[in-house]
């Protein structure tokens, strides 16, 4: 017939429905039968975790929106009535609250695991790009949502970064004017925040798609960094994978239990008790922990411009290290002698971590000039020297049978007993 | 080679850590760490220390400081009955306008906000040389060290030590960052009559009321810690089911 | 690149069936229980809130109502009518033959045993909604001396019954109690 898809569905309603928008066929194709890599490790379960924080983060916001009030003199107001006199509106919030922690924590195991095995390497380079836009829109959903209850925190929090603005030439203030709509962090700016606070996870939700597009087209990537020769390397992602899944976010959701119920306020500032004060500036003026390593790039630069500059690149080189990136093996297990130094990285940002969380003082104010100096170092002089300079292990010749080959041996399915070619295509 | 990269990296770890422990060396002292009945995974509040708090704030701090995230209705909370929750919201008076559109009063009902000794904030303010006594509801998580330093500010009050310049009108406070504080000392002994016999010394005072403000800020402990049990358990129970499932599924593949 | 399953379980050999139904059970069961109480909470959520509970009773002092007269008090977004009828009005209301009623209903179940100079009412009209008049001594009470709708023109009895259309049904009485005898609790 005409413009019909070929259902293979048995029960017969389904198939009625499938033949003409073919959501069931695309669920067994994509999530079903879809041949994935055999040899995952638990860093794969990270995406799939995100994307259960993704919907918890929606619905629990949606409900905390049925609650809360935009406006500066009652939005803190209208979070405590949530917390106290709606029902179960403690635990929403609570869970919403910590949700973003637990976002990213996830998020950036997520990227660290896309750093450690190459997943950003050719051909997933726009798999890569797309998870950094996700990156940057899931920072601003964050930043702006730390402001809508309206503590001392969120003001003075909002006050600093959108003063950050001015520091571009010339159009600098007219800009941090029309972000605020007015001539300081106030109501018109709180209304703005809540409408894009609402608008940017569902902008969320169709990047993830496109991420997952992209996935999709390429296969994933796996801890080998070897692409995979046949069926024999692969499984079906359902059940293994979904069942593996389920496993790990048992696990998380145990821990995020814990924190929520168990210590909600631990990774907040107690500030934010304290209804915002224009006239009122907190001691310190520290953002959420996720944001403290960039928050260090920042202040490392005695110029303004300068730490401004630094702190929106250390996210925007994320994108071309696809490019940096010149080594032909993909996945660090077989570089021995770059591996350290994504370790090394891993540690800077920790310790820039830190330096965000204290005055920029004493000792604080030379760890955060080290670390953002081999933050940097590492992406624009490390990533391209060590590919070109390093003398890779030898890589196995399949997933399957991932027992190296020593190079010259002879005998086995491919002549000459030449091991598997780096970044093959599948 | 790696060794070195990966000795350089502990020791920044090293270093800040450190740097972190010098840096805690502060002017004002280490808090005491007072128990409390709601600490820790199995904290329960004690409803008796809560409701002789609530005499102490209701007769002493009242008379300063708001608590206007409250309502009368809420005093059910620490096991007040309707009665007497009836009875302490008709002791005060609310201004309202009248059928004929003047201003008249009337007395409280268990729905009403607690009543504010103040009606702003600047009015607060001006009464206190311009600082504003703040609202109670949630104090207890908006400083650092909780209920242990409103326990600490609370007990903390003593002579200055010799040599110390105390400002006019502020008063010296051993855990005060800074060590002066507007606020007198609050609590005197047996300032308070308490209506179940116990002693009002300032160290129980302090630490019913503490117990009272920590409950004010967190209302919802108690719940959430015995829903929080349920959750653990519960998802770590699913945790081991689905790895073992996990593991019976995987180990058909060769 | 999509296998069939069939070459799936020669490849890899098929998942292990063993103890898999009970296991299977026991976490498919643990997870329904979970779907399930988590989605209480989701829905409690959007009950009313304690503090629209607090304000869901009113308590109405009577003395200020004159004999013959009627007010008008918000109850849950809605009017109440409480009027002191006089002794001629509640001695019509109760010698009214049920047979002469659109709804019939004796006055005596729509008072408090002991109060029968009391009547409480929704006031709305049970034809379209609109506020019928009739509280006041001056407003129009129609031609039983109840209340009458202007809207289009039902009227109701000392008692608050339907005694002309286009109305259906009486007025309806709140849930109320005399919490003293001059004083009561709607709601």
């Amino acid at each position: 017939m005409i413009g019909l898809h070929k259902s293979t569905m048995k029960n017969p309603v389904i198939r009625w429905i499938d033949s003409r928008m073919p959501i069931f066929s695309m669920m067994q194709n994509e999530y079903g039968a879809f041949p994935t890599p055999r040899n995952f490790n638990y860093f794969w379960n990270f995406g799939a975790l995100a994307m259960v924080m993704l919907m918890i983060m929606i619905i629990t916001g949606v409900l905390l929106a049925m609650n809360y009030t935009p406006r500066a003199d009652l939005a803190f107001d209208s979070v405590q009535r949530i917390m106290r006199d709606v029902n179960y509106g403690w635990m929403i919030r609570y869970i919403h609250q910590n949700g973003g922690s637990m976002f990213f924590i996830v998020v950036y195991i997520h990227i660290f695991r896309g750093l450690d095995y190459g997943s950003y390497k050719y051909p997933r380079e726009l798999l890569w790009m797309t998870g950094v836009i996700l990156l940057l829109v899931m920072m601003a959903t964050a930043f702006m949502g730390y402001v809508l209850p309206w503590g001392q925190m969120s003001y003075w929090g909002a006050t600093v970064i959108t003063n950050l603005f001015s520091a571009i030439p010339l159009v600098g203030q007219s800009i941090v004017t029309w972000l605020w709509g007015g001539f300081s962090v106030d109501n018109p700016t709180l209304q703005r925040f809540f409408s894009l606070h609402y608008l940017l996870p569902f902008i969320i939700v169709g990047v993830v798609f496109l991420h997952v597009v992209a996935l999709h087209i390429t296969g994933s990537n796996n801890p080998l960094g070897i692409e995979p020769k046949g069926p024999q390397d692969t499984i079906p992602f359902h059940p293994y994978y979904t069942i593996k899944d389920s496993f790990g976010l048992c696990v998380f959701l145990t821990l995020y239990a814990a924190i929520v119920f168990f210590a909600p306020n631990y990774l907040g500032d107690p500030n934010n008790f304290i209804p915002a004060n224009p006239l009122q500036t907190p001691a310190d003026i520290v953002p959420e922990w996720y944001f403290l390593p960039f928050y260090a790039i920042l202040r490392s630069v005695p110029d303004k411009l300068g730490g401004v500059v630094l702190m929106f690149g250390s996210i925007l080189v994320l994108f071309v290290i696809p490019w940096l990136d010149t080594s032909p093996v993909r996945s660090a297990r077989f570089r021995p002698l770059y591996r350290p130094f994504i370790f090394v990285l891993v540690a800077s940002v920790i310790v820039l971590g830190m330096v965000g969380a204290h005055h920029p003082e004493g000792i604080w104010v030379i760890l955060g000039r080290v670390g953002t100096a081999y933050y940097f170092l590492h992406f624009l002089v490390i990533m391209p020297l060590f590919g070109v300079i390093e003398r890779p292990l030898p890589l196995p010749e399949s997933i399957s049978r991932p027992v190296l080959r020593p190079p010259g041996a002879g005998g086995g399915p491919l002549p000459g007993g030449a091991t598997a070619k780096p970044m093959d295509k599948a | 080679m790696r060794r070195a990269v990966i000795s350089a990296a502990l020791a920044a770890l090293l270093a800040a850590g450190v740097a972190t422990a010098a840096r805690a060396q502060d002017e004002t002292p280490k808090l005491p760490r007072e128990r409390w009945s709601f600490s820790g995974p199995f904290g329960a509040l004690d409803l008796a220390a809560a409701q002789r708090g609530f005499q102490v704030y209701n007769d002493v701090c009242a008379a300063c400081h708001s608590m206007n995230l409250l309502h009368y209705r809420d005093l059910s909370g620490i096991g007040l009955t309707e009665e007497q929750i009836k009875a302490v919201a008709a002791s005060k008076t609310y201004d309202i306008i009248g059928d004929d559109g003047q201003p008249t009063t009337r007395p409280g009902t268990p729905a009403d906000v607690f009543k504010a000794p103040y009606p702003n904030e600047k009015a607060a303010a001006a009464s206190f040389g311009g600082s504003y006594p703040p609202d109670q509801s949630v104090l207890v998580n908006a400083r650092e060290g909780g209920p242990d330093y409103i326990y600490a500010i609370l007990t903390g009050y003593t002579d200055p030590p010799p040599g110390f310049k105390l400002a006019e009108g502020l008063y010296y406070n051993e855990y005060f960052p800074g060590h002066q504080i507007h606020m007198p000392q609050p609590l005197h002994d047996d300032q308070v009559t308490y209506a179940d016999g116990t002693k009002a010394t300032v160290d129980q005072m302090s630490h019913d009321l503490t117990t009272f403000l920590y409950w004010t800020a967190n209302p919802e402990e108690v719940q959430r810690k015995q829903i929080g049990w349920r959750m653990v358990l519960f998802f770590g129970m699913m945790a081991g089911l689905t790895y073992a499932w996990k593991r019976q599924m995987w180990s058909g593949l060769h | 690149m999509a296998e069939t399953s069939a070459a799936t379980v020669a490849m890899h050999g098929e998942p292990d069936t063993g103890k898999r139904d009970f296991l299977q059970l026991v976490t498919v069961a643990g997870a329904a229980i979970a779907v399930g109480a988590i989605a209480w909470p989701l829905l409690d959520y959007m009950n009313p809130s304690k503090d629209v509970l607090a304000l869901s009773s009113v308590e109405q002092d009577l003395t200020p109502i004159a004999e013959g007269s009627g007010i008008t008090v918000m109850w849950r977004g809605k009017p109440i009518f409480v009027r002191h009828r006089t002794p001629t009005e509640i001695k019509e209301a109760q010698d009214t033959p049920l047979s002469q009623l659109i709804e019939p209903q004796p006055d005596s179940e729509r008072v408090k045993a002991g109060h029968a100079q009391w009547i409480v009412l929704i006031g709305i009209c049970t034809h379209l909604g609109c506020i019928p008049l009739g509280n006041k001594p001056t407003d129009p009470r129609g031609d039983y001396g109840g209340w009458f709708c202007p809207c289009h023109g039902s009227q109701y009895d000392t008692s608050g019954r339907v005694r002309h259309g286009p109305a259906p049904l009486n007025l309806f009485v709140p849930p109320y109690a005399f919490s003293s005898d001059t004083k009561i609790k709607i709601g």
